[in-house]
């Protein structure tokens, strides 16, 4: 009984600890010029589902749920991120020459053909990230015109 | 008062193991970063290109680098033949680095910038090639497929080469091949014979 009592006792305190420990937030309040959304005319339904469904791991800035604030989790999240815009940055999408544009768009549209992306760990969370079958096609078709 | 101490003991512990994993992870994230920064230095850098000239000289082939780019790819295209992602993998690597020591100053300065580009797409698909499962090996095989097409039209090379095309994959997919008859690396051995010659270079 005791040795319980001490293991919550050091759990929690290893949970208050860990609080402490700084993240890195990926968050902006500048768009750059070199956005996704501001080079390409994006209608406005595709717009908001790829801010909403893409744009926090694969931005500069992510919209932060107030659960991302606590440990472990906002090292689990960080750590998605940073994966994810070296993947693919909406922001500095204009910074890619013709051919990486549309080498990216053919990788965006396997991705979401292939129910890869979003991640289904994002989509659990966030229901309103999920795309329907209509999502899908509605985004691809739209994107697959960019390179044709 | 030893319950006390012992308490303090695991503490002291907690905190000590912590701080201590804290600090590796910080150290991690900056070795990340260093190595991602020199690598980007290193592909512009002209120490770099110079020494490319030196192991080019020494080779006495000119067109020693883009023909190892084509013998990984062919190696590659071969693994995806006989449906063998562990290969695969493997040259996927080998091809990315063979791919980053391409040397381009012997181009006009609009070669050189086409070349750039070509190789910078050309080495993150090789890069996914290296650490993905076959079905998306393939994918990425038919993207670099393309670009090594368009980096021998600037490079040119020695043998004659067959652009191949499987009208099935992918609503068409091409590759290159050294030899005139088909093997299919989008299907492998479920259809290896599927495709056709669509052009021949040289």
């Amino acid at each position: 009984m005791k040795i319980v009592k001490k293991i919550v006792l050091v759990l929690l305190v290893a949970f208050v600890g860990i609080q402490f420990i700084p993240t890195e937030r990926n968050q902006s309040d500048i768009v750059p010029v070199t956005d996704f959304m501001l080079v390409n005319k994006v209608p406005n339904n595709i717009k908001s589902k790829l801010q909403v469904s893409c744009y926090d791991c694969h931005s500069n800035n992510t919209n932060y749920p107030w659960y991302n604030k606590i440990q472990p989790v906002a090292w689990f999240l960080e750590d998605h991120i940073k994966q994810g815009k070296a993947e693919l940055n909406f922001s500095a999408w204009d910074s890619l020459s013709n051919r990486r544009k549309s080498s990216k768009i053919r990788s965006i549209i396997k991705q979401i053909e292939s129910n890869e992306m979003p991640l289904s760990s994002y989509t659990k969370i966030h229901s309103d990230a999920k795309f329907s079958e209509n999502d899908r096609n509605e985004i691809i078709v739209w994107i697959d015109s960019l390179i044709k | 008062m030893k319950n006390l101490k012992v308490t303090t003991g695991i503490l002291a512990m907690a905190f000590l193991t912590l701080t201590a994993m804290s600090c590796k992870d910080a150290k991690k994230e900056h070795n990340y970063d260093e190595g991602h920064n020199t690598e980007m230095n290193h592909d512009n850098s002209d120490g770099h290109h110079d020494s490319d000239k030196k192991e080019m000289a020494m080779n006495s082939n000119q067109d020693g680098n883009a023909e190892m780019i084509l013998k990984d790819y062919f190696n590659l295209k071969d693994a995806l033949v006989s449906d063998d992602e562990a290969k695969a993998k493997e040259f996927g690597a080998v091809m990315k680095k063979s791919l980053e020591i391409l040397a381009i100053s012997k181009y006009t300065e609009e070669q050189q910038t086409e070349l750039k580009e070509i190789i910078e797409d050309a080495v993150e698909h090789a890069e996914h090639i290296s650490e993905s499962p076959i079905a998306h090996q393939r994918e990425h095989f038919k993207i670099l497929s393309k670009d090594v097409t368009d980096l021998v039209v600037i490079t040119g090379t020695a043998n004659t080469l067959y652009e191949q095309f499987c009208p099935m994959y992918d609503k068409g997919s091409a590759w290159l091949s050294k030899s005139e008859e088909v093997r299919n690396p989008y299907y492998g051995s479920r259809m290896l014979k599927c495709g056709k010659v669509q052009k021949e270079i040289n």
